[in-house]
């Protein structure tokens, strides 16, 4: 028998689902008020849906203005106790929420992705670990706050609200929670109406951390219940981050108020691949800034703008690249893309794509199976966008990629910076003046180079123009959770 | 012939490739992985100790890797210095393992040109029926392509029939630039496999250099249809790292390349490694060294 007889023995990945049965969701979760979970004044429920199956994962209570109330007062009397407390005491309490984070960190992973869709590759290996090195971080400042301005004289602000979006529930609760418990603020966080369990988790965290009754509030609803949360009185600052629709009525209903604000709100990122990059690594830096977590990702690398001299090589790199995707059951440990986070995203998603096709885009969509309950849309790629199309302007929030071209390094900021969002760009040169010289000029409030969609506490993160205002992460992140006296 | 490097970006090529690393290969897929991954086993013995009695000892354990678990296959060939190479052809006679030779200076290449193909020689005429070579790293790095290419170019000649891998030592190379400028010479000049490391030097098939050499392989394959195979050497010593390095090649070249024809993994421990993990996948639990033959 030679080499050339031998049967060929075929190879593929079992299923490799990460067993869900270590996980102890209850039936139902109140609001997290006062240090504990409560009914809602108006007794409402609604059931959290798993995107994947379509299949109920809890009921969660939703909050009204009367629940809201309350958890302001609480707020405000827990918030000079909590305040008064030395830095490193409070430091004390969020090393204990970041310790509890990793420790459950198998727990909070496949909770993420039954509840949000995304895989759990992703949410064991960025969200969650994010989440507890946020708290990490802000742990450390909380001593040392009026070294992260400039060595003035600070207060906190005193009762904070923050609306999360929900497509990273738990990070983006801990990027709003962390710094401002670390400046002596109490916070009101409202999760996403799509995604709460992971912030009711973090509740049972915080009880656990004996974190003390009305510093952390958190109350599940939807954008009424957020919008009820903005125009409550007794709020010092609001937090938001999701659309730029709703950031700017927000915007609208703080106006005249002394009530600080900070938006961090949609985009339309380009990512910029010049001819002399490491073009392997840059269809690498394509994948992870448009397919990671769906594309459900405001900083998500939508217009793809390549040298035209390498156009055709990148799009067939990424094409084939594409085709190595792996669809399917967000809990499998092999799986690339999971499900999209909702029925209505799905809608808006597809309702883009069809779009971008009248308008006379190119589309390709990989093959794949798709399960067949549950919200999916395969990876789509289009070519010859113009960037008037609609494709090429709006956000589809989805694993939708744009591709655009342009000839020289001119262009490519030009090009780059024709949008109203300004969130983040990435730049995939191998010529370190070049990317240096593209940085400056971009208008993006993150700009990666050779890399994209990586996060980092210790790196500040937010927009220009219509991506919104504020920065999270770093000690810049301190500086809109605090008021500088002298 | 000027030198222009493509660029290969280290950090993004080391994500990319630990990535592949947390695939999850379980139940029947690791079962199947083990089985190719014994199949494409370039079984290995290098040492100034290699005696005709071990050589036969090592050929009879790569026929049959395990008697007690008929469904594992022989591996790929057998490979030996030249002075053994006669002995290594008789004891696999009919066996449809190959037999498989290093030569031209091995490990060093720091020999003259004709010393090199007088090596070749000698080794296909014993019987050889794969050449694995080492390119000039002085020549390479000094810059000079043109001499690195010639070198096999020759040497290939001098082969024949015999298959050619070219091993780029890409320890010795400095950098993931240099490895697919490598890769593309060796390609270029012939090679029908390129491989990673001789096993001598400090590492070897790392999960980085694999994935570079890879994407050169597919690069090189869409722009001239000529397929050209991949042999990881050096380092991989245990099922995870075999595993690893198939999910590399299933995912950056396909299922394509998941034969033996491709695809080599040069090893002389990683073998019973694969073993003892193929029957835990069958006993449930984890066996002991002695349950396998040495060699």
């Amino acid at each position: 028998m030679t080499i050339e007889t031998r049967t060929s023995i075929v190879w593929d990945y079992a299923p490799a689902p990460e067993s869900a049965d270590h996980i102890r969701v209850k039936d139902r979760y109140g609001l997290f008020l006062d240090g504990e979970f409560r009914e809602p004044a108006e007794g409402r429920y609604v059931p959290t849906i798993n995107p994947a199956t379509e299949q109920p994962v809890a009921e969660v209570a939703w909050a009204g203005p009367g629940d809201i109330a309350t958890a302001i007062e609480r707020a405000r009397d827990a918030q000079p106790g909590w305040a008064a407390l030395p830095g490193l005491e409070r430091a004390k309490y969020l090393f204990r929420i970041a310790r509890l984070i990793q420790e459950r960190s198998r727990e909070l992973a496949v909770a993420e992705t039954i509840d949000g869709g995304k895989p759990l590759r992703e949410s064991r290996d960025v969200d969650i670990p994010l989440a507890a090195a946020h708290f990490f971080h802000y742990a450390g400042w909380a001593d040392k706050l009026r070294y992260g301005v400039g060595a003035r004289e600070v207060t906190p602000l005193g009762v904070v609200g923050q609306i999360v979006p929900w497509n990273f529930p738990l990070l983006m609760a801990a990027w709003k929670l962390a710094p401002a418990l670390a400046c002596g603020n109490t916070a009101i966080l409202k999760p996403a109406e799509t995604t709460p369990l992971t912030a009711l988790l973090l509740a049972e965290i915080c009880q656990e951390a004996e974190l003390p009754p009305g510093v952390v509030t958190i109350l599940p609803g939807d954008g009424s219940t957020g919008a009820a949360l903005v125009r409550a009185p007794g709020i010092d600052k609001i937090a938001f981050t999701g659309s730029t629709a709703v950031g700017r009525d927000i915007q609208a209903a703080l106006a005249g108020q002394q009530v600080g604000l900070t938006l961090e709100l949609g985009g339309k990122s380009a990512n910029i691949v010049f001819e002399d990059a490491a073009l392997d690594q840059a269809v690498e830096g394509i994948v992870n800034g448009i397919f990671f977590n769906q594309g459900h990702v405001c900083c998500a690398g939508s217009r793809l703008l390549i040298q035209e001299s390498v156009r055709d090589e990148v799009v067939g790199k990424l094409w084939a690249r594409m085709r190595r995707l792996r669809i399917g059951d967000p809990l499998d440990k092999n799986t690339d893309v999971g499900a999209i986070n909702s029925a209505e995203q799905l809608e808006r998603i597809e309702l883009l794509v069809a779009a971008g096709e009248e308008e006379g885009a190119v589309r390709r969509t990989i093959e794949c199976e798709l399960p067949e309950r549950g919200y999916w849309f395969a990876p789509t790629l289009f070519t010859e966008v113009s960037p008037a199309h609609r494709i090429a302007v709006e956000e589809i929030f989805g694993p939708v990629v744009s591709v655009l071209t342009f000839r020289t390094q001119a262009e490519a900021i030009e090009k780059a910076n024709n949008s109203r969002y300004g969130l983040a760009a990435g730049i995939w040169t191998d010529k370190g003046s070049k990317a240096f010289e593209v940085a400056s000029a971009l208008q993006a409030g993150v700009v990666w180079q050779n890399t994209y969609n990586h996060f980092d506490p210790t790196a500040a993160f937010g927009g220009y123009k219509e991506s919104g205002f504020g920065r999270e992460g770093g000690p810049a992140g301190l500086r809109p959770y605090l008021r500088v006296v002298r | 012939m000027i030198r222009r490097l493509a660029h290969v970006d280290r950090v993004g090529v080391e994500e990319r490739a630990a990535e592949l690393g947390k695939r999850s290969i379980k139940t029947t897929a690791k079962q199947q992985g083990i089985r190719l991954a014994v199949s494409m086993l370039d079984l290995t013995t290098l040492e100034g100790a290699d005696t005709p009695g071990k050589v036969r000892h090592l050929c009879a354990k790569g026929v049959c890797p395990a008697p007690t678990i008929p469904e594992i296959p022989s591996v790929a060939a057998i490979c030996v210095y030249p002075s053994l190479v006669a002995t290594a052809r008789a004891a696999l006679r009919g066996t449809g393992v190959r037999t498989a030779s290093v030569a031209a200076g091995f490990p060093a290449g720091q020999v003259s040109l004709e010393a090199k193909l007088c090596d070749t020689e000698d080794a296909v005429e014993a019987g050889a029926e794969e050449i694995d070579m080492v390119i000039s790293r002085d020549a390479f790095l000094a810059g000079d392509d043109t001499l690195v290419m010639a070198e096999i170019v020759a040497v290939k000649e001098r082969a024949g029939d015999a298959h050619l891998k070219v091993i780029l030592e890409t320890a010795e190379l400095g950098s993931y630039d240099h490895v697919r400028h490598a890769s593309m010479l060796a390609m270029e000049a012939g090679a029908d496999f390129i491989k990673t490391s001789t096993g001598k030097s400090a590492s070897g098939a790392t999960p980085g250099v694999c994935l570079v050499m890879l994407e050169a392989i597919r690069d090189y394959a869409d722009r001239t249809g000529r397929i050209v195979g991949f042999k990881a050497a050096g380092g991989v010593s245990t099922s995870k790292a075999a595993l690893h390095r198939l999910v590399l090649v299933k995912e950056t070249l396909g299922d394509e390349w998941l034969t033996p024809e491709r695809l080599r993994i040069g090893a002389s421990s990683v073998l019973n490694d694969l073993l003892m993990q193929y029957s835990k996948t069958e006993t449930g639990r984890y066996g002991r060294l002695e349950d396998f033959s040495k060699e």
